[in-house]
C-alpha cells in the first residue's frame, strides 16, 4: 500500500510530508526531488522506480503530488486516489496553490489521517469529510451522542455520500449534459478519428433520501421498450443513440444498470457528476475546418482555412476560437479575415483567430501570408494541426434527456414538485485537422 | 563560551522559544506553538527535542490540537522510544470516550506509534475497539491489526487478532468487511504458506454482496482479494464474473482495472465454445476504451495493462485501433505507450490505417517518439506482409528527409525487411548506401554492414565501403566489429579473387590486435574455417538464415500470465514480476492462471496449469529490438550441428596461402541454397599446429578432441609382394605392403640380403608424390644383414611430405641405401591407406555435398563376383574407414550411401548398389577431384574381395 505522501512545490521544496510505513525514510523525500522534479529531461513517465522505491506523481499548475510505497500496489488506486486528494482539497480550499497549501496544512494532515489510514484508502467523499473534518476545528463537546452517530454511519454506511435529515424549502435540480467532442480529421477532409465524450453533472438540492431514476435516449433501453409500441419503433430509434460505454458515480446502483439498464441512485447532495459517456457513432461535427498550406519558395508561407458551422441555423455557438500554428522560424505574418479578430502570436507559435459568435450553415474564412527567416535547420517543420474551439448549445452525440423522476416515500413531495433545469453544452475537446 | 554559538544560535532560540509557548497557559498560543512545531517537521528540521513538551499538550478536549500532537507523536516516537510511553495512557483512556471518532483516532494513532514497548500496551484496547459497536472504530481497528502485525507479528497470532479479523469479514458493515479484506490480504502476503484468507464459496458470496455498498476504495480492495480465489469450476467462474461485470461501469479506474483483473483471471476456466465467453469478451472492450479518457497518469497505467491484454486475449480490442491514435498533446509517456498498442493490434485490415499515421508521427519533434514510429513501421512491414512493400517506400522517404536519426532507424528496420523477405527489395539498397557518412550510432552502422556483407555480389563496391569502415576498426563498438568481421568474410567468400587482402586484414585486426574474446575467438574460428576447408566455410558463413518472426517483443507466455494476475498493479505498469522490484519476501508469491476446468475438478497446484492457448497458438519469441541484431550477428555461426570433423593432419599450407587446394571448385560454384536444407558445420576438427593459422590459447584444446579417435581394427592389408628383386639389387630383395592402423601409416618391409657379404648403413627415402607421403622415422635395420638373413621392418609414413602429382596417381618411387649402392624402384600404394578415420560425412551434408559436385565428376564402376549383402559390405569397408552414411532399399535393390576422406582432405561420396543374388554390384563414385574415383574403385574391389 501507499507508504507516504508528500507534496512539494514547483521548487522541490516540500509542503506537506506524511509518511505512513517503515520502510519509507526521509531519503525518498530527497530522491522524488533530484530524479524527477530536478531532473533535466522532461518527465517520461508518472511512475518513477529509484532504488526500488516507486513514485507515483501528479502535477496540479505547479504542485507535485508525490505518493510512494516499496510494495507491488495498485497503480491505477494510487492515481485514482492523488487524483481524490486532489478533488478534496479544491472542495476544502478551493485552487492548489502553494499558499493554499502552506495555509491549510493543519488541515491536510487531519484529512491526511482521515482518507488514508496506514496506505489504505478510506472514505474520501468530500460531502461525508465536511461533517467531522471543517476548517474551524470540530468542536467535539458540542456533538450529541446522535450526531456523533450520524457521523460514523454516514462515513462508513452504505450511503456514504448523503447525510440524513437534509431539508429544502423548494426541491430543486439541475441537469447538465456537459460534452466535449473530439475530431481529427486529414487535411482532405477524411474523418480518422471522432468521438463525443460526455458527462452528466447534476447539482441536486432535494430534502430527504430522493430515490431517483434517469432516463436518456439510450439506443438498447429504446429499443427494449419500442418492442410493445410498434409505430414508434421507427420514430424513437432515429432519435435514440449508442452509448459505446458509461460508468457511473458510485451512488448509481451498478447491478440494477447491469441487468435492466435503468440508472437509479439517491443523490449526493449538491453539484456531482452522475454519469460519463463515450460515443463514436452519428456525431453531429459541428464544425468543418478547410486548410490549405501552400509553401512559396523556402522563405514564405500562404495559409488560407475555412471554417463551416454545421447545424441548425437557429442556433448560435460561441467562443470560437482556431488556433493555426506557424514555423518556429516566422518572422512576420499577415492576416486578413472576414470575420471575428486574428492575431499572430510569436510566443505560442500560431495565428490566433477568435469569432465570438456564429450561427448554424455558415462559413467564415481567413488568410494569412507567413514570412519565414532562412534557417539552415535540417529538421522540416513538423506542421501540427490545426486545432479549434468553440462551445455549441447542444450536445454534438444527439443525447437527450427523457426523464429524471424523484420519489422520497417519507416526505411529503413528488415527482412534480421538483423544479428540474436541464441544458446542453457541447463544447470542443480535441479537435484537430491536420493541414 | 565557544565559537559554537554561531552555529546554533538560531536554532536553539527557536527551539526555546517553541518550548515556552508550548507551556503557555493559554489554549490558543499552545495550539499555534503546536502548529509550528509540526511545520518545521514537516520541511525536515529536527524539533524531536521538544517532545515532553508537545506530549504535555496531548491531554485536550480539543481534538484538533489533539490530532496535532499525535501526529508528532508518530513521528517521533520511534526516536524516543521511553518518552513515547508517556502518551500510552492518554491512548488507552481515549480508547474508551464516548465518542466514536475519538475512540478511532486512539487506536489509529496507537498503530502508528511503532515502538515495541508500546504494542502490548495495545493489545486491550484493540481487542476491545475489533468489537466497538460503532463500524467506523471496527473498521479502524481492522486496519490497527495490519500495522500491529507489521511491527509484531508473532504478537497478532498470539492474541488470536487474526481470527478476529476473519470474523469481521462477516460484518454487516461493508466498509469494516473492506478494510478487514484490505489488512487480511497484507498480512497473507507475508504468510504464503497459510491459509489466512480462507476463501470458499461461501466467504466468496459474503465479498461478492459487500462489494455492491462499499465505497470505491473498499471494492477495489474486494476485487484484488477476490482475484487471489480459484473457482472450483467453470459454473463457479462464470456466476463470479456475472457479479462482477457491473464494476466495468464504475467511474474509478482502478475498479474498473481490478475487475478486468478478475475476468481475464477466470475467464481462463471458462470453455471457448461457451456462449457467455463470448458476451463477457465483448464486454471487456468498452471499459477498456474508457480508460483512454481518463487523466493522463491513469491513461499510461491503462495503456501498460492493455499492452499485456492485447497480448493475452488479442481478440478483445482486435476493432479498436483508432481509439489508440496518438493525440497532437498527448504526454509523451501515452504517446509511446499508444504506438506499442498499435503494432499489436496492425493487421491486413487496418494497415493502411496505421501507416498513414505512422508517417505523421515520423515528422514529430520528440526523438524517442519519432524513432519508435519509424521502428514501428518496419515492424508493420513484417507482421503484415501486404504491407511490406508500402512500409520500405514509406521508409525511403523518410531517408529522403536526410534527418539523421530518423535515418538510421530507418536503416536498422530495413535490414529486418531484408531479413523476412530475403531478394525482394534489394534494389534499395544503392539508396542506402548513399547515406552511409551520416550513419554515426552503432546499431545503424551495424545494420548497414551486415547490409553490405549479406548483398555484397550486388554493390560494385563493397569492397571499398567496407574498407572504409575498417580504418577505424578499433574506435568501432563491439557491434560494429563483430558485424564488420562477419560481412568481410561474406564478401571474401563471394569475391575471393579481389577482397583477399581485405579479409587478412580484418581477420588479424579481429585476432591479434583485439581485447575483446568475442571478437577474437570469432576471428580465429572464421580464420580456420576459411583455412581449412573454403568449401565448409561458405557453408557455415553463407547459409541460408531462418526468417525472423513477426512478432519480435512478446512478452514470454508465463511471465504473461504472471503480469494478467497482476493486472492494475505496479508489476504491470513495469512489466515485471513483483520479485524483480519488491524487498524481502513481500508480494512475492508467484501467480498464475487458473487452469481451465471443464468439471468440477479443481486442480490445487498452480504448477499444473497449463499457460492459456495452447502452445501452437503462441507465436514464437524471440528477443527484443535491442537483441535482435546480436542474434543476427550469431546467426552466421548457426546452431552446433554435428558436422564432419576436418582433416586431421593432412592440408598442407603456408601460413600466407590462406586459400587452399579447395579455392578452385569454390570458385566455380554457384552460391545457391543447398537442398532447401539450411544447416551449418561448425568447425570441430582438431587443428595441427602447422596449418599456418595462429592458434588460440584455449581454442586448440577445445578443438583437439577428435584426435586419435578411430577404427581399433586395421584395415585391410594386403599380401606383401616383391618391390626390388634381388638380381636388380645387388642382392637386396624388398618385398612389402602398406599397412593402415589406428590412424597411422605404415610401409611394411621385408629385406632380404642375397648377396654373399654383410650389409649395413641401411636408408630410405621417397620421391615426392601426389599424396605427399613421406618416413615419418628413419629406416632402422639395428643389426648389419648378415647373407641370407631376412629382417621384417615397419615404417611408420606421414603425409606432410612435398606433393608431386604422380602418374598413375599412387605411385611412390623408393630409394634405398645401403653400404653397397642406391637402389630405386617404384610401387603402386592401394589408396585405402589413405582413407582416414573421420571419413564419417553427415547425411545432410552428404546430400548437401552428392548435389553440389557436378555430374560430370561421377564415375561408375561395377565390382564383379562379390557376393556379399549390404551387411556385410557395409561393415567390411567400414573397417577400412569407408563409412556408410545411409541405407536405403530400392525395388529390391540395397542401395549403400557411403563417404571417405582421404588424407589430403579430398571428400568421395560413393552409392553401392548391390542386388541380392547377384554376385556383382554397381559403385558410383562422386568427387571434386575425379582423378582417385578409378583408386578409390580399385580400393573397393580390393577390400570387398578379400
Amino acid at each position: 500500500m501507499i507508504g507516504g505522501l508528500f507534496i512539494y512545490n514547483h521548487k522541490g521544496e516540500v509542503l506537506i510530508s506524511r509518511v505512513y510505513r517503515d520502510d519509507i525514510g526521509r531519503n525518498a523525500v530527497d530522491a522524488f526531488r533530484v530524479n524527477v522534479i530536478h531532473a533535466r529531461q522532461q518527465v517520461r513517465s508518472p511512475v518513477t522506480n529509484i532504488a526500488r522505491t516507486s513514485f507515483f506523481h501528479v502535477k496540479r499548475s505547479n504542485i507535485w503530488l508525490a505518493a510512494v510505497t516499496k510494495q507491488n500496489v495498485n497503480a491505477a488506486m494510487v492515481f485514482e486516489f492523488l487524483y481524490k486528494m486532489c478533488d478534496v482539497m479544491a472542495a476544502y480550499f478551493g485552487k492548489i496553490s502553494e499558499e493554499n497549501i502552506k495555509n491549510n496544512f493543519v488541515l491536510i494532515y487531519e484529512l491526511l489521517d482521515e482518507i488514508l489510514d496506514f496506505g489504505y484508502p478510506q472514505n474520501s467523499e468530500t460531502g461525508a469529510l465536511k461533517t467531522f473534518i471543517t476548517q474551524q476545528g470540530i468542536k467535539s463537546q458540542h456533538q450529541t451522542k446522535e450526531e456523533q452517530s450520524q457521523i460514523t454511519s454516514q462515513v462508513t454506511g452504505q450511503i456514504g455520500w448523503r447525510r440524513e435529515g437534509i431539508k429544502y424549502r423548494r426541491n430543486e435540480l439541475f441537469l447538465d449534459v456537459l460534452e466535449s467532442v473530439n475530431l481529427l480529421m486529414s487535411p482532405q477532409g477524411q474523418v480518422l478519428s471522432a468521438h463525443v465524450s460526455g458527462r452528466v453533472v447534476m447539482k441536486s438540492y432535494l430534502s430527504g433520501m430522493p430515490e431517483c431514476k434517469f432516463g436518456m435516449n439510450d439506443k438498447i433501453v429504446i429499443e427494449k421498450q419500442g418492442k410493445g409500441i410498434a409505430d414508434e419503433t421507427s420514430k424513437s430509434g432515429k432519435q435514440s443513440i449508442a452509448i459505446d460505454d458509461c460508468t457511473f458515480h458510485q451512488c448509481v446502483r451498478l447491478s440494477k444498470f447491469d441487468s435492466e439498464r435503468s440508472i437509479s441512485f439517491i443523490p449526493p447532495d449538491g453539484e456531482f457528476e452522475l454519469m460519463r459517456y463515450r460515443t463514436t457513432k452519428d456525431i453531429i461535427l459541428p464544425f468543418r475546418v478547410i486548410p490549405l498550406v501552400r509553401e512559396v519558395g523556402r522563405t514564405k508561407l500562404e495559409v488560407k482555412v475555412v471554417i463551416k458551422s454545421n447545424f441548425k441555423p437557429s442556433l448560435l455557438a460561441q467562443k470560437i476560437e482556431v488556433r493555426i500554428p506557424t514555423p518556429l522560424n516566422t518572422s512576420g505574418v499577415q492576416v486578413i479575415c472576414m470575420k471575428g479578430k486574428a492575431k499572430y502570436k510569436a510566443s505560442e507559435n500560431a495565428i490566433v483567430w477568435k469569432i465570438k459568435r456564429m450561427a448554424g450553415m455558415k462559413e467564415s474564412q481567413i488568410s494569412a501570408e507567413i514570412e519565414l527567416l532562412p534557417t539552415n535547420d535540417k529538421k522540416k517543420w513538423a506542421r501540427p494541426p490545426i486545432s479549434m474551439n468553440f462551445e455549441v448549445p447542444f450536445a454534438p452525440s444527439g443525447l437527450k434527456v427523457r426523464y429524471l423522476k424523484v420519489f422520497e416515500p417519507k416526505l411529503n413531495y413528488s415527482d412534480h414538485d421538483v423544479i428540474k433545469w436541464v441544458r446542453y453544452i457541447g463544447r470542443s475537446g480535441i479537435y484537430e485537422t491536420r493541414c | 563560551m565557544t565559537d559554537s554559538k554561531y552555529f546554533t544560535t538560531t536554532k536553539k532560540g527557536e527551539i526555546f522559544e517553541l518550548k515556552a509557548e508550548l507551556n503557555s497557559d493559554k489554549k490558543e498560543k499552545k495550539k499555534e506553538a503546536v502548529k509550528k512545531v509540526i511545520a518545521s517537521m514537516t520541511v525536515g528540521k529536527d524539533v524531536s527535542a521538544l517532545f515532553p513538551d508537545v506530549v504535555n499538550c496531548m491531554q485536550t478536549d480539543n481534538l484538533e490540537l489533539k490530532k496535532l500532537v499525535y501526529l508528532y507523536l508518530m513521528n517521533y516516537a520511534k526516536s524516543q522510544p521511553d518518552m513515547a510511553i508517556m502518551a500510552v495512557n492518554t491512548f488507552v483512556k481515549d480508547c474508551e470516550d464516548p465518542n466514536p471518532l475519538i475512540r478511532a483516532l486512539a487506536v489509529r494513532t496507537m498503530g502508528c506509534i511503532r515502538v515495541d514497548k508500546i504494542t502490548e500496551y495495545l493489545c486491550e484496547p484493540l481487542r476491545k475497539c475489533l468489537k466497538d459497536e460503532d463500524p467506523y472504530v471496527r473498521k479502524t481497528a481492522a486496519v490497527c491489526v495490519a500495522k500491529l502485525h507489521d511491527i509484531n507479528a508473532q504478537l497478532v497470532e498470539d492474541q488470536g487478532f487474526l481470527d478476529t479479523l476473519k470474523d469481521l469479514i462477516s460484518d454487516s458493515n461493508p466498509m469494516v468487511v473492506a478494510n478487514a479484506v484490505a489488512a487480511l490480504s497484507e498480512i497473507a502476503e507475508s504468510h504464503p504458506s497459510s491459509n489466512l484468507l480462507d476463501l470458499n464459496p461461501q466467504s466468496i458470496n459474503k465479498l461478492l454482496t459487500a462489494l455492491n455498498e462499499c465505497t470505491e476504495w473498499g471494492q477495489i480492495f474486494i476485487l484484488d482479494c477476490l482475484a487471489n480465489y480459484t473457482p472450483k469450476d467453470d459454473r463457479e467462474a462464470q456466476s463470479i464474473c456475472e457479479r462482477v461485470t457491473p464494476r466495468l461501469s464504475h467511474a474509478n479506474s482502478a475498479v474498473v482495472l481490478s475487475a478486468v483483473k478478475v475476468l481475464m483471471k477466470f475467464m481462463e476456466m471458462l470453455s471457448k465454445d461457451l456462449d457467455y465467453y463470448g458476451t463477457l469478451l465483448k464486454k471487456l472492450a468498452p471499459p477498456l476504451v474508457t480508460l483512454l479518457s481518463a487523466e493522463p497518469e491513469l491513461q499510461y497505467v491503462a495503456l501498460r495493462n492493455i499492452n499485456l491484454i492485447v497480448q493475452k486475449r488479442p481478440e478483445i480490442l482486435k476493432h479498436e485501433m483508432k481509439v489508440f491514435f496518438v493525440k497532437y498533446n498527448d504526454p509523451i509517456y501515452v504517446k509511446l505507450e499508444k504506438l506499442d498498442i498499435m503494432i499489436r493490434l496492425a493487421s491486413q485490415a487496418n494497415i493502411a490505417q496505421v501507416l498513414a499515421e505512422l508517417k505523421e508521427y515520423a515528422t514529430e519533434v520528440d526523438v524517442d517518439f519519432v524513432r519508435k514510429a519509424v521502428r514501428a513501421i518496419g515492424r508493420c512491414a513484417i507482421k503484415v506482409e501486404q504491407s511490406a512493400e508500402r512500409c520500405v517506400s514509406t521508409l525511403l522517404d523518410l531517408i529522403q528527409t536526410k534527418v539523421n536519426y530518423v535515418v538510421q532507424e530507418a536503416i536498422v528496420v530495413i535490414k529486418d525487411i531484408f531479413r523476412k523477405y530475403p531478394n525482394k527489395y534489394e534494389s534499395v539498397i544503392a539508396t542506402l548506401c548513399e547515406n552511409l557518412d551520416s550513419l554515426d550510432e552503432p546499431e545503424a552502422r551495424a545494420a548497414m554492414i551486415w547490409i553490405v556483407g549479406e548483398y555484397a555480389e550486388r554493390i560494385d563496391n563493397a569492397d571499398e565501403l567496407l574498407e572504409s569502415f575498417l580504418e577505424g576498426f578499433h574506435d568501432e563498438s563491439t557491434q560494429v566489429q563483430l558485424q564488420l568481421l562477419t560481412a568481410i568474410v561474406k564478401l571474401f567468400l563471394k569475391k575471393p579473387t579481389e577482397t583477399q587482402e581485405l579479409v587478412q586484414q580484418v581477420l588479424s585486426l579481429a585476432t591479434q590486435d583485439s581485447d575483446n574474446p568475442d571478437l577474437r575467438d570469432r576471428g580465429y574460428i572464421y580464420w580456420r574455417l576459411l583455412s581449412t576447408d573454403p568449401v565448409a566455410a561458405k557453408e557455415v558463413v553463407l547459409a541460408e538464415k531462418p526468417l525472423i518472426s513477426e512478432e519480435t517483443d512478446l512478452i514470454e507466455p508465463t511471465l504473461l500470465d504472471e503480469l494478467i494476475c497482476y493486472i492494475g498493479t505496479l508489476a504491470s505498469v513495469y512489466h515485471k514480476p513483483p520479485s524483480a522490484f519488491v524487498e524481502g519476501g513481500r508480494g512475492v508469491v508467484h501467480k498464475s492462471l487458473p487452469p481451465r476446468t471443464a468439471s468440477s475438478e479443481s486442480a490445487e497446484s498452480p504448477e499444473t496449469a497449463p499457460t492459456g492457448a495452447p502452445p501452437g497458438e503462441q507465436p514464437d519469441v524471440i528477443p527484443a529490438q535491442g537483441d535482435l541484431l546480436g542474434d543476427l550477428l550469431n546467426l552466421d555461426l548457426g546452431p552446433p550441428v554435428s558436422g564432419p570433423p576436418l582433416a586431421t593432419s593432412s592440408v598442407q599450407m603456408g601460413a600466407v596461402d590462406l586459400l587452399g587446394g579447395g579455392l578452385d571448385s569454390l570458385m566455380g560454384d554457384e552460391p545457391e541454397g543447398i537442398g532447401g536444407t539450411n544447416f551449418v558445420a561448425p568447425p570441430t576438427a582438431a587443428v595441427p599446429a602447422n596449418l599456418g593459422a595462429p592458434i588460440g590459447s584455449g581454442l586448440s584444446d577445445l578443438f583437439d578432441l577428435t584426435s586419435g579417435v578411430g577404427t581399433l581394427s586395421g584395415s585391410y592389408v594386403a599380401p606383401k609382394a616383391v618391390w626390388l628383386p634381388a638380381m636388380k639389387a645387388k642382392g637386396l630383395e624388398i618385398s612389402g605392403t602398406f599397412t593402415r592402423q589406428v590412424g597411422s601409416i605404415s610401409m611394411d618391409l621385408q629385406l632380404t640380403n642375397k648377396a654373399l657379404q654383410v650389409m649395413t648403413d641401411f636408408a630410405i627415402q621417397f620421391n615426392r608424390n601426389s599424396f605427399g607421403l613421406a618416413p615419418a622415422a628413419p629406416l632402422q635395420v639395428h643389426a648389419p644383414l648378415s647373407p641370407n638373413q631376412t629382417v621384417e621392418i615397419s615404417l611408420p609414413l606421414s603425409t606432410v611430405g612435398s606433393v608431386m602429382k604422380m602418374e598413375p596417381l599412387n605411385n611412390l618411387q623408393v630409394a634405398v641405401k645401403n653400404n653397397i649402392d642406391v637402389f630405386y624402384f617404384s610401387t603402386l600404394y592401394p589408396l585405402h591407406i589413405l582413407f582416414v578415420e573421420d571419413g564419417k560425412m553427415d547425411r545432410q551434408m552428404f546430400l548437401a555435398t552428392w548435389k553440389d559436385i557436378p555430374n560430370e565428376n561421377e564415375a561408375q564402376f561395377q565390382i564383379r563376383d562379390c557376393p556379399l549383402n549390404a551387411e556385410a559390405a557395409s561393415s567390411k569397408l567400414q573397417s577400412s574407414n569407408i563409412f556408410t552414411v545411409a541405407k536405403r532399399n530400392v525395388e529390391g535393390q540395397d542401395m549403400l550411401y557411403q563417404s571417405l576422406k582421404l588424407t589430403n582432405g579430398i571428400w568421395v561420396l560413393a552409392e553401392l548398389r548391390i542386388q541380392p543374388g547377384n554376385p556383382s554390384c554397381t559403385l558410383s563414385l562422386k568427387c571434386r577431384a575425379p582423378e582417385v574415383s578409378q583408386h578409390v574403385y580399385q580400393a573397393y574391389e580390393t577390400i570387398l574381395k578379400n
